[in-house]
């Protein structure tokens, strides 16, 4: 009973601030309202008894790159009246490129099986154990491919970073 | 040209900068580091250099230069004669006082003819060098071991004759001052100040 | 979930919640007894005996100093910022073991408030989540340098939080659990992780006073450079709490050092003495807390003995000097773990 009660109230914190993401004016503002959705997403994570992946969702998107947004987005002056004006083309194509995701969204749900765990507490895939398990065997072949994938990202980043010596 | 025969250490403690290359030891930095942390820790047991205050004072040398006192005569007169010669001396001009004529029956207040009516010094502007002690002619200004106490209100830093001369019963003791030295410079009054 | 349990889990978190507050509040003033004594001073005084009410005084005058805001601040962050430094600096302490069990009147009673499976990633979060206070207050304060304070506390808190993961992540590798609890229970006996990791103990330090932006990497507060860094227009008890969740984040960076590397509530010879099982956790509790102020001791000595390091020097030491040691600490401990304990 308790946990549908946190199911209803993370449900609406996430959906709440995710709008409010859009919404505010500040680019401060929405950033840290990613914030709470993340840490929202990771509440949900622990009612499926996920603890882990919840753990690692706040130590990866709240703790580090939401840290980054921030930090960016601080550095950079944007004020209300910087804030660059979008011809009515733009505003239309944008809504119809959003518009068209959100279509896609909905017609890989509407397609895919949606099964339902009837018992959380049950399963026992989220620890730490059987993920680890079953990432380092069924899954080794793309875990460590993506591995390569983000240390080729990190030495591209630092090539950019560093200075031309010529 | 030889430039160690123009260095003068006082204390032989200095050591010359270099910027050698530091062995891989020294580029861990540890070592240093634990040096440091045994130095300060060795602090801990130190003796406190701290004097608390109110309780506990500093022992003053005899010939501190703090709060003055216009001293009375063996008979309780003041000895002040409002020469002037305190305020002239004083470099940082902060004493003013107006003389007046005695009156007959004040002879047992007032040592000689003329006296200071006012006497004011002014604490925030006198920088305690003790001109105005070497100065006096009749000996009646000291400079005491006492301290001037801290004030609110910077005007009850001019102090009048009722803090500056010392009372009948309470009298204070500056001979202690009057070292042989002393003694020996106040006879030839040719020589700094009356000249 | 009897009431009987929920009733137990309560005044445990609500006694180790009183307890990180009292204990940062005297840390204060051990702080400066400390630095007094360091500098054959005598440190407060006046505030009681030894000045054991300075804290109190502190406190009180905090209370009642002027709540003063930025004109042009952000209203909510300004005051989220401290809130939620102070919330964060909390958090951590749910998942520290802070003793043995207790058996009262047939009942066991575990003296931590959560035994999560996965206790180390948590305190992870908890300290990656801990910018966020200091980069809300240091940017809604409006003011230049309590921006750059912000930002140099962000990337100093993010560069250090890599060899520390490092450091911890061995820990986890040579006992195989992530489970706080676990790891001190292996550590029973005097099979302390410091002997066998002290690399990674060293990285582990040196990262925690990073982490807590203590000297000598207090940077982010550089009053030679940012007047007072990201709390510069902080005053009353904003600032309070500012300055209130360093020490609570020192406190806990020290439980975490005794529970990872130094046996945590585990003492000498605990099972020949021949005690009973509540004496000897108590005991175990007390020597848990004797092994925290050490450490904490070790946090303000070395604050009055280092100076402090220069931003690009703090930079390249985190990631040039830190990151190869923990990750070669890493991998050998793996080569070694692979090659005797299997």
């Amino acid at each position: 009973m308790l946990t549908q009660y946190l199911f209803f109230f993370l449900s609406a914190v996430a959906l709440i601030s995710a709008v409010m993401v859009l919404l505010s004016k500040k680019p401060i503002h929405s950033v840290l309202y990613l914030t709470l959705t993340f840490f929202t997403l990771a509440g949900h994570y622990i009612l499926l008894n996920a603890q882990f992946l919840a753990v690692v969702h706040i130590i990866v998107y709240a703790g580090a790159i939401m840290v980054l947004f921030l930090f960016t987005v601080m550095l950079l002056n944007l004020n209300i009246e910087g804030e660059f004006q979008k011809s009515t083309l733009m505003k239309f194509v944008a809504a119809l490129a959003g518009g068209m995701i959100f279509l896609v969204l909905i017609g890989t749900l509407k397609s895919f099986d949606v099964s339902i765990v009837s018992n959380p507490e049950m399963t026992q895939i989220g620890l730490v154990k059987n993920l680890g398990k079953t990432l380092y065997s069924e899954y080794l072949m793309p875990f460590e491919l993506s591995s390569i994938l983000f240390l080729s990202a990190m030495v591209g980043a630092v090539m950019l970073g560093k200075k031309d010596k010529n | 040209m030889n430039q160690d025969s123009t260095k003068i250490s006082l204390t032989n403690r200095s050591k010359v900068v270099s910027n050698k290359k530091m062995t891989l030891l020294e580029r861990f930095y540890l070592p240093a580091i634990f040096k440091g942390m045994f130095i300060t820790f060795s602090h801990f047991f130190k003796k406190e250099v701290t004097i608390q205050y109110p309780e506990e004072k500093r022992k003053f040398s005899d010939i501190y230069r703090g709060l003055h006192v216009l001293k009375l005569d063996d008979e309780g007169r003041e000895r002040c004669t409002a020469c002037g010669l305190c305020a002239l001396s004083c470099p940082a001009e902060a004493i003013t006082m107006i003389a007046a004529e005695r009156k007959e029956d004040e002879k047992d207040l007032y040592r000689e003819e003329k006296y200071a009516a006012v006497y004011e010094i002014n604490m925030l502007r006198c920088i305690f060098c003790g001109d105005c002690e070497s100065a006096c002619p009749k000996e009646a200004i000291f400079l005491t071991d006492r301290l001037v106490p801290s004030e609110y209100k910077r005007d009850k830093f001019i102090y009048g004759k009722d803090v500056l001369v010392e009372k009948k019963d309470a009298r204070v003791d500056v001979s202690k001052r009057q070292t042989p030295e002393v003694l020996e410079f106040k006879k030839d009054k040719s020589k700094l100040h009356n000249k | 979930m009897d009431i009987h349990f929920i009733l137990y889990k309560l005044i445990l978190a609500a006694a180790i919640l009183l307890l990180s507050l009292v204990i940062a509040m005297y840390a204060t003033l051990f702080e400066r007894k400390i630095a007094g004594f360091f500098q054959d001073r005598l440190g407060p005084n006046r505030a009681g005996t030894f000045g054991l009410l300075q804290p109190v005084a502190d406190g009180v005058k905090l209370f009642f100093k002027e709540e003063f805001m930025p004109a042009n601040a952000d209203k909510v962050l300004y005051i989220l910022g401290p809130s939620l430094t102070m919330l964060v600096a909390l958090l951590a302490s749910a998942v520290i073991p802070w003793g043995g069990t207790l058996m009262i009147g047939g009942h066991e009673y575990a003296l931590q408030v959560a035994d999560v499976n996965i206790g180390v990633l948590y305190v992870f979060a908890v300290i990656s989540i801990g910018v966020y206070g200091v980069m809300i207050g240091g940017w809604a304060s409006n003011n230049k340098y309590a921006l750059m304070g912000a930002v140099r506390a962000a990337s100093q808190m993010i560069s250090y939080e890599l060899a520390m993961s490092m450091s911890i992540v061995t820990i986890v590798m040579t006992s195989g659990s992530l489970s706080l609890n676990d790891i001190v229970a292996q550590q029973h006996g005097m099979n302390w992780n410091v002997f066998t990791q002290p690399i990674g103990f060293v990285v582990f330090l040196i990262c925690a006073f990073a982490e807590t932006n203590r000297s000598p990497f207090d940077l982010p507060e550089c009053e030679t450079e940012l007047i007072g860094g990201y709390h510069t227009e902080y005053s009353s008890m904003k600032l309070g709490f500012y300055l209130f969740a360093e020490y609570i984040n020192i406190f806990i960076s020290s439980a975490m050092i005794s529970s990872l590397y130094f046996g945590g509530y585990n003492f000498p010879f605990m099972n020949d003495l021949g005690l009973s099982h509540n004496m000897v956790t108590i005991l175990g509790t007390v020597a848990l807390f004797a092994k925290i102020s050490f450490f904490g001791f070790v946090f303000m000595w070395v604050r009055w003995t280092l100076p402090r390091f220069r931003y690009d020097q703090l930079m390249r030491f985190g990631w040039k000097g830190l990151m190869p040691w923990a990750m070669a600490n890493m991998i050998l401990t793996g080569f070694f773990h692979l090659l005797f304990k299997k």
